[in-house]
């Protein structure tokens, strides 16, 4: 099929971008979203411009590198990672919007390339089990309900992507926090910290320049993994939980 | 003078030994290397920078039980976050000998399990050090949080995976690496907020600093502005996993890559067993020629899942229509015993055969069918679903069919090197300072890696092994500083410069991917799950060709001083092209068939795989002349003690 | 480090929930609740119109009269002041804080864009606007009577007859009235969010409640200017 590209041309974080226009012919509809990408960069490199610029790794949907806004959806139509994205979901003629993550937290690098280290701030402001290496029980010591096991994985099946922050009208990292909270705080193992990871994890979202949560909903919607939105409701009630409990940090 | 001709008249040299793994009874030996080992004093831990490159399994669990015993450890990885490695993508599960299930598995099971999936081309004390521990690896995990699949007990819950006959694969749905590596990251996170660990992401290492013939550091290029920096330290952990992207289609994310560990083999790291490759059965086919990875369908599948293909050629009816009688469950028809378990290379072999002989299916009948039908009538659709749910949805969204209604269609390809740096019992390379862990090294699986073991390995190295190991190097190489300007960086870095410079000055007409494609179907044609003389001799001839062609043709645009994804893709081809040829070689020189290096000119009357212990029973460690120059063969003669050797059989 | 929390002096429960996006929301949430409390009750009081004058202006003075006479004339209706002015400032500010930071953490907007939420959750910012503004016409109107040329304190009932008598005072009202009846509608189901009640069983429960108490509010509250229009109140 032949489509119509616009694409978000920006060099790096100091320069202003803008949208670029671009036509590509011979697109199969078994290709992935990337995969178009690509054959556009081929095309690009061999007339002498510089491709297009956009992260990428597993193209499973289970690293969480990729993300655009595909027509003002982040991942576009599908609810999957933009790797995961078949053109099939588009027709011949079609006109494509492709934008980076907008998001104060989340800077433009170059293209549809943004830097999301803010997540990984997050994480490291609790998002974990003090355990060093080698201080484990055996595996059994701790039972852990099944109902548990599976709350925990459902929420842990977060893959850091950033749609959500790119969705939400406030650029809130609500649902990636809230995620990790919920899947660390169901679990007897995080029980010993629970406190302290949902104070400590709040705490960096907000310090990271992500907005507050008006409760929009547009990040689940988003999400490619389908966390769901009550998630952000208990990571709410364990962080009002944590704070009547006084145990409140700075 | 032919080029390749000339590759190929290698030299043998001296035979290469583990002097590290103490003799005594296999069970204490990594006991007794613990005991052995010098320790370095808690108080003086800081003192010493530990420089680990790569944050997956291997590299995430090193990094952060470095920084937990207390050194300063600077790490990098090519991705935005340490979150992103590739081992995230592991789906089926990973191996530990905990006997939950008492189905009769123990540590020595699992021992004797590598050894004989792995062909016999593996160490005995690594493989049995792996095998132990194996079960601490598994409360670690779950101490951290990771969300295993467990029972309405409450108790872990486990599968049997790839070909062994007890249950003791663990797994969290088809996210296993997922969830380990996010367990392995939080580690981290936790080290580099209390600013333990350095992290640097989106940095790349390009060249090792050898001072003194020590690794002493390495020569790295931010992505984002190009910048090209030294690091230095006391010790350098490659972890930056395995290098089947040189044949351009596999299962591996898209960026990884072979050359930090081909740069650390430039600078006298022996290389291992580079033709030991494993092609993965179960895999979606490709759908045309803009394919640009292969995306992997757990083996877990095989569990309830059945292979099948028409028995007659050329057989184009959709598989509804093709009855019972007339479909051949090939796996289960030649290997009654396994049958649809059998291990990965002879499961991938069989495939190839049916295809060859035109039975394939699908579009160029490059596919045979695994098909669900059965498992839908014996456990019903909701039982599959819970147990394959996100596989079939995967599958589906690739293909747009319905695998509960119509077959799955698999075909094999690229997933795992078992071959890499040469490492001893304590995961050192021949230079010393330099370790490899992970998929990395070359160490613990032989000739074929049995499923959920390369996780298990990944975090064995990171977690428990290298962590005591490499204390005893520290230990004994007190901390002394190089000073930033020492010739030796300063041409590290030059070179590095260079070659950029070089990549960006030829301004040809062809793209990085273009050349990388080409070299991706002449290694998959010549070397990939069949192997002959003539057609490994062809590769060699081709390559150097293509090297050529490469530096002349080559079209990088942009400069080195921005993000230029062009310039990581060319200059990690670079790379490709050089190892490319060492596979081959190495394919070449091995001439019998083990575990993933099949040749067709040694096999049974049945067609099976013939191996040749009384010539190849050795792995082969090659050395760096130069490039296009022939290697150096260095052989490591295997003994087996505890596992005698015998041909491999599944049926 | 659990040391250093013990040790570093801790904040009142409110001073360190406003610190944070999700505390303020949470002080948000909970005075949007309470003036949702009184609105109910005002509600219901106001309807009391239908049966006439002197029931609904001895309803008035009664509301006077609460507590007595334990508490003194008037000093319930002064603390209930009280504590909806403490309401009404701290969900403004907060509103105000909350929304000028989240506009800050999404400077530009997408090229296109495709809003998959409802209009209640798009007009939480305005609709809030037009209340304050109609709070403070409100009060004027009908407790301090500045706005209400020809009305006398005491006679609440003539008061609200002479208020909407005049249509465009009635219609603004009405306006209002639909501007709260979105504002609760997304409002109820996200106090529930934010103060951490919902949960995957209670999501359907709470919406559906959320839009019957915003019918209800709002059908409640224009009951009373459509009956003074139409005459029934008179
Ligand atoms: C699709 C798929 C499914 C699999 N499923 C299973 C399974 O079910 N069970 C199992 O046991 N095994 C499985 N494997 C194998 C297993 O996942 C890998 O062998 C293992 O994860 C490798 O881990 P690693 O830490 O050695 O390397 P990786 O996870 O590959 O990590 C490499 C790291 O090195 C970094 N890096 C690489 N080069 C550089 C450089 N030059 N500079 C800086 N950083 C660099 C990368 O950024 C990355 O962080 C699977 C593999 C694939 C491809
Ligand atoms: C003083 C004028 C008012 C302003 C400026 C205002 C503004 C806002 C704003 C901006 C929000 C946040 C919207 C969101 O989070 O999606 C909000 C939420 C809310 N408002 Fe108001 N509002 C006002 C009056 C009221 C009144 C009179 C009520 C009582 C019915 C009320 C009840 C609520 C409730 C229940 C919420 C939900 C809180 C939450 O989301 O956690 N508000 N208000
Ligand atoms: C048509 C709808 C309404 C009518 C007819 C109405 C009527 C009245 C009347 C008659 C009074 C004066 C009572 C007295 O002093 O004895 C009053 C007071 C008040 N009303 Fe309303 N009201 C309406 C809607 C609202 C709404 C929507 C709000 C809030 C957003 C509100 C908030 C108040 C407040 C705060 C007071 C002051 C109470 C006091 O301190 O005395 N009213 N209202
Ligand atoms: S919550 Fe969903 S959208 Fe947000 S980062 Fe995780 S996976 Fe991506
Ligand atoms: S979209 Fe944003 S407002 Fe909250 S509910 Fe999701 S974070
Ligand atoms: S590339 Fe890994 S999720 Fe898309």
């Amino acid at each position: 099929m032949k489509l119509t590209l616009r694409i978000w041309r920006q060099h790096d974080a100091d320069t202003a971008g803008a949208m670029a226009t671009y036509e590509i012919d011979g697109i199969s509809e078994d290709m992935s979203f990337l995969e178009m990408l690509d054959q556009l960069n081929e095309e690009l490199i061999l007339a002498g411009d510089d491709p297009v610029a956009f992260d990428h790794d597993c193209r499973e949907g289970i690293c969480g590198a990729c993300g655009m806004v595909i027509n003002g959806q982040a991942h576009g139509p599908e609810r999957t990672t933009a790797c995961q994205l078949h053109m099939r979901h588009f027709s011949d003629g079609d006109t494509i919007d492709v934008e980076p993550w907008r998001a104060a937290a989340f800077p433009v690098v170059r293209d549809l390339v943004v830097d999301r280290s803010a997540f990984d701030r997050v994480i490291g402001a609790g998002g974990y089990v003090s355990v060093p290496t080698g201080a484990a029980p055996e595996a059994h010591a701790t039972p852990v309900p099944k109902e548990a096991a599976d709350l925990a994985f459902e929420h842990a099946a977060c893959i850091g992507c950033g749609a959500c922050v790119a969705a939400c009208p406030n650029g809130s990292a609500m649902l990636f926090t809230a995620a990790k909270v919920v899947h660390l705080n169901v679990l007897p193992q995080g029980a010993p910290e629970r406190e302290s990871r949902v104070l400590g994890m709040v705490e960096a979202m907000d310090d990271q320049g992500f907005g507050g949560c008006t409760n929009t909903g547009e990040c689940a919607t988003a999400c490619p993994k389908g966390i769901p939105l009550t998630a952000i409701a208990a990571m709410n009630r364990e962080y009002l939980r944590a704070s009547v409990k006084g145990n409140r940090r700075r | 003078m032919h080029p390749a001709s000339d590759y190929t008249a290698y030299r043998t040299g001296t035979p290469i030994a583990d002097t590290k793994a103490p003799d005594g009874p296999i069970a204490e030996r990594w006991d007794r290397r613990r005991f052995d080992a010098k320790l370095v004093n808690p108080a003086n831990r800081r003192k010493h920078t530990v420089i680990v490159v790569g944050t997956g399994l291997a590299g995430g669990a090193a990094g952060a039980t470095l920084a937990e015993q207390g050194y300063h450890v600077v790490q990098f990885c090519y991705q935005d976050s340490p979150r992103r490695a590739h081992s995230i993508a592991a789906q089926g599960g990973i191996n530990a000998a905990k006997n939950y299930r008492n189905d009769g598995d123990s540590v020595h099971r699992l021992f004797y399990d590598t050894v004989k999936g792995g062909d016999f081309r593996a160490r005995e004390s690594n493989v049995h050090r792996l095998a132990q521990i194996s079960v601490e690896i598994i409360d670690q995990c779950v101490a951290q949080g990771v969300p295993f699949a467990r029972e309405y007990g409450g108790l872990l819950d486990t599968r049997s995976f790839g070909g062994v006959q007890v249950s003791r694969t663990f797994y969290a749905r088809g996210q296993t690496g997922q969830q380990l590596l996010l367990g392995a990251y939080q580690a981290l996170s936790r080290q580099i907020d209390a600013g333990a660990v350095e992290m640097h992401p989106r940095t790349e290492m390009l060249d090792l600093i050898v001072v003194d013939g020590r690794a002493r550091g390495i020569v790295a290029r931010d992505l984002v502005t190009g910048r090209i920096d030294t690091y230095f330290a006391d010790a350098v952990v490659l972890a930056s996993g395995g290098y089947g992207n040189v044949f351009y289609l596999s299962t591996n994310a898209k960026n990884s890559n072979a050359t930090a560990v081909w740069r650390a083999h430039r600078r006298g790291a022996l290389f291992a067993n580079p033709c030991f490759t494993q092609i993965h059965p179960t895999c979606i086919p490709r759908s045309g020629d803009h394919q640009s990875k292969l995306t992997l369908m757990s083996e877990s599948l095989r569990n309830d899942g059945r292979i099948w293909v028409p028995k007659a050629h050329g057989d184009t009816r959709p598989p509804a229509d093709i009855p019972e009688d007339e479909r051949d469950y090939y796996l289960e028809r030649i290997y009654p015993a396994f049958g649809n378990l059998v291990p990965r290379d002879i499961a991938s072999r069989a495939a190839k055969n049916v295809c060859d002989e035109g039975r394939g299916v699908g579009p160029g009948g490059q596919g045979v069918y695994l098909d669900f039908a059965d498992a839908i009538r014996r456990m019903g659709r909701d039982a599959v679903e819970a147990k394959y749910g996100n596989l079939f949805e995967m599958y589906e969204r690739i293909t747009a069919e319905d695998p509960y209604e119509v077959p799955m269609r698999i075909y094999p390809a690229i997933h795992y090197t078992m071959g890499g740096l040469w490492v001893d019992y304590d995961l050192q390379t021949t230079v010393p300072g330099l370790f490899a862990i992970g998929e990395a090294n070359f160490s613990d699986h032989g000739a074929n890696r049995l499923g959920a073991s390369a996780l298990m390995q990944g975090l064995a190295d990171g977690y428990f092994v290298l962590p005591s190991t490499i204390n005893d190097y520290l230990a004994r190489h007190p901390h002394d500083d190089v000073p930033a300007d020492h010739p030796a960086a300063a041409d590290a870095v030059a070179e590095v410069t260079a070659r950029l410079s070089r990549l960006l000055a030829v301004d040809g007409d062809r793209t990085p991917d273009s050349f990388h494609r080409e070299l991706g179907e002449l290694l998959w044609d010549e070397c990939g799950m069949a192997r002959t003389d003539e057609g490994l001799r062809k590769a060699l001839d081709r390559i150097p060709q293509l090297r050529e062609e490469f530096w002349r043709r080559l079209k990088v645009p942009g400069t080195g001083e921005e993000l230029n994804q062009s310039l990581e893709k060319a200059n990690r081809i670079v790379d490709y092209l050089e190892l490319a040829e060492l596979i081959c070689l190495d394919a070449l020189h091995r001439a019998e068939s083990c575990g993933g290096h099949f040749r067709e000119e040694s096999q049974t009357p049945e067609g099976e795989a013939a191996r040749r212990d009384d010539a190849f029973s050795y792995a082969a460690a090659w050395e760096f002349t130069g490039t296009g120059t022939p290697p150096v063969l260095h052989k490591e003669d295997l003994v087996f003690e505890y596992v005698h050797p015998t041909q491999r059989s599944y049926a | 480090m659990a040391l250093a929390t013990r040790t570093a002096r801790s904040p009142s429960l409110i001073g360190f929930l406003w610190r944070s996006t999700v505390g303020k929301k949470a002080v948000m949430a909970a005075t949007g609740l309470i003036m949702l409390g009184y609105l109910v009750a005002h509600m219901i009081g106001n309807l009391k119109i239908f049966f006439g004058p002197g029931e609904f202006d001895s309803y008035a003075h009664w509301l006077r009269t609460i507590g007595e006479p334990v508490l003194h004339y008037e000093w319930f209706l002064w603390i209930l002041r009280v504590v909806l002015v403490a309401a009404v400032v701290l969900h403004g500010v907060a509103a105000y804080q909350l929304s000028r930071r989240d506009l800050a953490a999404r400077p530009d907007k997408y090229r296109r864009t495709r809003a998959r939420t409802s209009y209640a959750t798009r007009t939480m910012r305005w609709g809030g606007v037009i209340l304050l503004l109609f709070l403070i016409w409100h009060l004027l109107d009908l407790t301090t009577l500045d706005a209400n040329p020809n009305a006398q304190h005491g006679h609440p009932y003539a008061n609200i007859v002479a208020s909407f008598d005049r249509w465009y005072v009635a219609l603004f009202y009405i306006v209002a009235m639909l501007a709260l009846g979105l504002h609760i509608r997304h409002g109820f189901w996200s106090a529930a969010q934010t103060l951490g009640a919902n949960s995957p069983r209670r999501d359907r429960v709470l919406k559906a409640t959320a839009n019957g108490l915003a019918a209800l509010l709002t059908l409640g509250f224009v009951a009373v200017p459509i009956g003074v229009l139409t005459g029934i109140v008179s």
